[in-house]
């Protein structure tokens, strides 16, 4: 996927959020075992500064999936927006 | 501390009830090798691992496990949402209904509760590392065992990502034990417990 379709809908922008969230999590977890492969070291930073935009973008653009990410500007409480994970679409 | 992050970490969205097959699925919420007694044990054996790099391993495949915790809860509860009462006696499902109705709560597929017992943190990294292995087995059977009963896709898909987790974290756990053996005695790994024998500093130098 490319950074350009990343915008087309909500769901593609979790997608892609999930995606790039996953890949850094993994890459992760390798590291704590690898804590030198530069090759990996690099994966992390590349998918870690993805997920961070990605997360950013979707915060502005829908609502905010951790509370970091709330906006505060907005004139009420936004944590409780959005579908709960666990009913489907996310 | 941990913070929350509304979304799962592999979605979940399963659009046909099927609460006679939930009533396996939540095995792996509450059972004997399932996703709750998995972050138990590895958030609980971190305290006493006396390596800081296999300690932060315990403490991040903890975190993830929590994670596939809420997948699991995610495909009991879209399993038996909006079931009827005569769905609930077809299915068998009535025992589990009688306790909990359709709400989401940590037991083995044949009723028995999530206990402690389930896991253990022995204080003994060794022993510890060795038991994380075969925990990370014996969910990956139990996975297995849910993909040759489950028909739906939709099922099988969040299934199949996290019975792949089961062997990446194996893979790193015996990485883990690796490192912890470099570190020991190589003529015998037993000699001493480095979690109790050395935990005042310089006692094992």
């Amino acid at each position: 996927m490319t950074a350009n379709s990343r915008y087309k809908s909500k769901a593609a922008l979790l997608h892609w959020i999930n995606m790039v969230s996953f890949a850094a999590d993994d890459a992760a977890l390798y590291l704590d075992t690898h804590p030198q492969d530069q090759e990996a070291l690099a994966y992390f930073a590349n998918y870690s500064g993805l997920r961070r935009q990605a997360m950013e973008d979707f915060a502005e653009a829908f609502y905010p999936l951790t509370r970091d990410a709330s906006q505060n500007s907005r004139q009420q409480w936004d944590w409780g927006a959005g579908p709960l994970p666990w009913e489907g679409g996310c | 501390m941990w913070n929350y992050e509304k979304r799962l970490q592999y979605p979940v969205n399963i659009t046909k009830t099927n609460p006679q097959i939930a009533q396996v699925i939540i095995s792996q919420f509450g059972g004997p090798d399932g996703e709750l007694a998995a972050s138990m044990r590895y958030l609980s054996q971190k305290y006493s691992m006396p390596d800081k790099k296999i300690a932060g391993l315990l403490n991040d495949i903890g975190t993830e496990e929590l994670a596939h915790l809420e997948m699991i809860g995610a495909i009991v509860y879209q399993l038996t949402k909006g079931i009827t009462p005569e769905e609930v006696m077809a299915s068998g499902f009535e025992k589990y209904y009688v306790d909990h109705t359709t709400g989401v709560w940590p037991q083995a597929a044949g009723g028995i509760p999530f206990n402690a017992c389930e896991f253990q943190s022995k204080g003994d990294p060794i022993t510890d590392l060795t038991e994380d292995l075969a925990a990370e087995q014996k969910a990956r059977s139990t996975y297995d065992n849910i993909l040759r009963l489950v028909k739906d896709p939709e099922v099988c898909d969040p299934i199949r990502f996290l019975r792949e987790r089961e062997i990446v974290h194996f893979q790193r756990f015996g990485e883990a034990l690796r490192m912890l053996q470099d570190s020991l005695d190589a003529k015998n790994f037993y000699a001493f417990n480095p979690s109790f024998d050395c935990a005042k500093p310089n006692s094992c130098k």
